[in-house]
C-alpha cells in the first residue's frame, strides 16, 4: 500500500536505515515512512501518533501504532528496545526538547531527527524586514497559532547535541524540496535531518 | 435480520482441570458460527462475549427475540466480515444459555447450584480452546472481545500465544479494580439477600432471586454509561407523569428504565451465573498469574494486538488499556492502541461508533 511520495526529510531516513531493523517512528502521522520502510526494507516498524483519527488509518494499513504523547509516552519504552527512533518535524513541537533528544537516545541505539530550520534566511529576511514572526513555506501557520513552540536552527541543535554528549553522524540540509551541501547550511536550508547517536 | 437457530453444542473430552483445583466433567460448551470456513482454516474469528452476553452475536436470542447484541459489527459486509470469515462465539463455562455452568445438571442429575465450581478467565478461555481442538483450529485468525470478552481474549493471547494471529481488546482491562470488585460485591449481595435466592437451591421451586437478580443488574448498568450519557437519554425528566408523587414510584424516566432493565434482565439470566461469572472477573489479575509482572504474560509472542479504549469509559478507564501497551511494549510486542472518543461510557464498544467500525476493520484485515 505505499509508494505514495514521501517528503524529502522522510525519504532521507528511509534511504538510511538498515534493512530489517527495528524502527520507532514518534509523530508518525499516517504511517507513510513506516509502511515504506515495512515493504521496500522488512522493517519492523513501531510508531506513535497523537491523533486517534491519524492512529485508525495507521491500524487500517495494518500498521503498529500506540496513540500517545511523545512528551511523556516515551517513558513506556525499554532502553534500547529500537534500532532507530525516528523524530521527524516534531522537536520545535515538543515541551522540552533536550528532555525529548534524551529519550530518543535511550529508547533507540541512533536516532534520526528532522525540523525546520529557523535561521533560513527567508525566516531572518521576515524578521529583519518585516518585523513581524515569519510565515513561510517552511513555516506556514502565524506565531499564535502554530504548534512550533520551540522553534530551533541548525547552529542551536549541533549545540543541543554537543551538550547532550550526542554524536552528530550524519546530517542532511534541503532548499526548495532538493537537498543541497551542508555549506552554509544555516542560512540556506529551510528543513535539516540529523542521525546521531550517543 | 437473521432468524435465531439452536446453538450447536460440544462436548468437552475427559474433564477440564480448573484453576481452583477442581476438575469438571462432562462440560459441554453452547457456540454459534456464522460464515463459512476456509478448507485450510485461515478464516477464523473467535468473538469472546461479555459478562452477561452469550453466543448470539449475530443472530436473534432466543429467549428475548432481540437481535443479537453485535449485529452492527458482525455479519456480511460488516467490520467483522461473514462473507471472509467464519466467526465463532461460544457460551463461557458458568454461564446460562448452553454451556455447562451452576443451572447445569451434575453427575448426580440434580442441578450444580453452589456446588459448581468457582471459575476463573482463564478456566473460561481452557472451555474455548477445547472448543477451538475440536473444530480443528489450531490458529485463529484474530480473537476479539469487549470487557469480558477482552479479558478471555487477553488470557487466551498470554496463556495460548500460538492461537491467535491477531489480538483485539476493546474496553477491557488485565486486572480487576478494587472499584471494578466493589461494583460486583453489590451485585452478588443483593441477589444473596433475596430470600428466593434459598442459598442457591432455587432451581425446581417456584420462586427464583429475581429482585435480587434485578438490583444487581440496575447497578452493574449505571457502570456502563457515562455521567454524560444518562443525562443526555433522562436528565431530570419524568416518567408519564407531570409533577412528581411524593412516593417511591419511578417518578423519573431513569429509575423506570433501570428498572425495565433490571426485570428484563431476569428473563433471560441466571442469578448464580450472575456470581459466578462476577467473581471469575474480580478474580482476574493476568499479572498475578504470570509472576506479578504483566509483560511477562506476553513475551516470545508473535501476534498482533490492538486495543482500543473509550474517554467516558469509567468502568475499565483508558489507563488500564494503555498499562496494558505498557506490558505489550515491554515484552517487544506488536502493538496498536487508540483511545475513541464515545459520548456513551463503556457501553460504547456496543454501539454505533463509526471511528471504532475502521479501526475494526482495518486491524482484521
Amino acid at each position: 500500500m505505499s509508494g505514495s511520495i514521501l517528503r524529502p526529510d522522510l525519504a532521507v531516513i528511509a534511504n538510511h536505515v538498515e534493512p530489517r531493523s527495528r524502527v520507532l517512528d514518534i509523530g508518525c502521522g499516517d504511517g507513510a515512512l513506516m509502511a515504506e520502510l515495512e515493504s521496500a526494507k522488512q522493517v519492523d516498524a513501531r510508531g506513535m501518533e497523537l491523533d486517534s483519527v491519524k492512529v485508525g488509518r495507521c491500524v487500517a494499513r495494518g500498521l503498529s501504532v500506540v496513540q500517545g504523547d511523545a512528551n511523556s509516552d516515551l517513558a513506556d519504552y525499554p532502553d534500547k528496545a529500537f534500532d532507530y527512533a525516528i523524530l521527524s518535524q516534531t522537536l520545535q513541537t515538543a515541551n522540552r526538547p533536550d528532555l525529548m533528544l534524551d529519550e530518543l537516545l535511550r529508547v533507540g541505539r541512533k536516532a534520526f531527527v528532522s525540523f525546520p530550520n529557523f535561521a533560513h534566511w527567508r525566516t531572518r529576511a521576515a524578521l529583519m524586514f518585516g518585523g513581524r514572526m515569519p510565515v513561510t513555506r517552511a513555516l506556514p501557520v502565524s506565531w499564535y497559532a502554530t504548534e512550533n513552540i520551540h522553534h530551533v536552527t541548525v547552529e542551536d541543535f549541533r549545540d543541543l547535541a554537543r551538550t547532550k554528549r550526542a554524536q552528530i553522524e550524519r546530517a542532511w540540509f534541503f532548499a526548495n524540496e532538493s537537498e543541497i551541501g551542508a555549506t552554509g547550511a544555516n542560512w540556506r536550508a529551510e528543513f535539516a535531518v540529523f542521525q546521531l547517536s550517543r | 435480520m437473521n432468524t435465531a437457530i439452536a446453538s450447536h453444542i460440544f462436548d468437552v473430552p475427559g474433564e477440564l482441570a480448573l484453576d481452583s483445583g477442581e476438575t469438571l466433567t462432562g462440560v459441554q460448551i453452547a457456540y454459534e458460527t456464522y460464515g463459512t470456513l476456509a478448507d485450510d482454516k485461515s478464516n477464523a474469528v473467535l468473538i469472546c462475549h461479555a459478562l452477561t452476553g452469550d453466543q448470539y452475536v449475530a443472530s436473534d436470542h432466543p429467549i428475548t427475540g432481540k437481535p443479537g447484541w453485535w449485529e452492527r459489527m458482525v455479519g456480511p459486509g460488516k467490520p467483522i466480515d461473514t462473507d471472509r470469515f467464519q466467526v465463532i462465539c461460544a457460551n463461557v463455562i458458568g454461564s446460562c444459555m448452553g454451556s455447562t455452568g451452576p443451572a447445569s445438571l451434575a453427575p448426580d442429575g440434580e442441578p450444580y447450584a453452589k456446588r459448581f465450581p468457582v471459575i476463573t478467565i482463564r478456566d473460561m478461555v481452557r472451555g474455548i480452546v477445547a472448543l477451538l481442538d475440536g473444530l480443528g483450529i489450531d490458529r485463529l485468525h484474530s480473537v476479539v472481545g469487549g470487557s469480558m470478552g477482552g479479558m478471555q481474549t487477553l488470557s487466551l493471547a498470554a496463556n495460548w500465544p500460538e492461537r491467535a494471529e491477531r489480538v483485539l481488546v476493546i474496553a477491557s482491562t488485565a486486572r480487576h479494580s478494587a472499584q471494578n470488585i466493589a461494583f460486583h460485591e453489590v451485585g452478588r449481595q443483593a441477589i444473596m439477600a433475596d430470600p428466593a435466592w434459598a442459598g442457591g437451591d432455587y432451581y425446581g421451586s417456584d420462586a427464583s432471586p429475581d429482585n435480587g437478580l434485578a438490583v444487581a443488574r440496575m447497578a452493574a448498568h449505571i457502570t456502563y454509561l457515562s455521567e454524560e450519557g444518562l443525562t443526555g437519554k433522562f436528565g431530570r425528566r419524568l416518567q408519564d407523569r407531570s409533577a412528581k408523587s411524593f412516593g417511591f414510584d419511578a417518578d423519573f424516566q431513569v429509575e423506570s428504565y433501570l428498572r425495565y432493565q433490571g426485570s428484563g434482565f431476569t428473563q433471560r439470566f441466571d442469578a448464580n451465573s450472575y456470581l459466578y461469572i462476577t467473581r471469575a472477573m474480580d478474580y482476574f489479575d493476568l499479572a498475578e498469574e504470570h509472576g506479578g509482572k504483566l509483560a511477562d504474560a506476553f513475551v516470545g509472542t508473535s501476534s498482533r494486538f490492538c486495543l482500543v479504549s473509550f474517554d467516558t469509559d469509567w468502568l475499565y478507564p483508558t489507563a488500564e488499556s494503555r498499562h496494558i501497551v505498557h506490558a505489550l511494549n515491554a515484552a517487544g510486542a506488536k502493538v496498536s492502541f487508540v483511545e475513541l472518543s464515545a459520548p456513551n461510557g463503556h457501553d460504547s464498544f456496543l454501539l454505533e461508533l463509526a471511528e471504532l467500525d475502521q479501526v475494526v476493520r482495518g486491524f482484521i484485515e
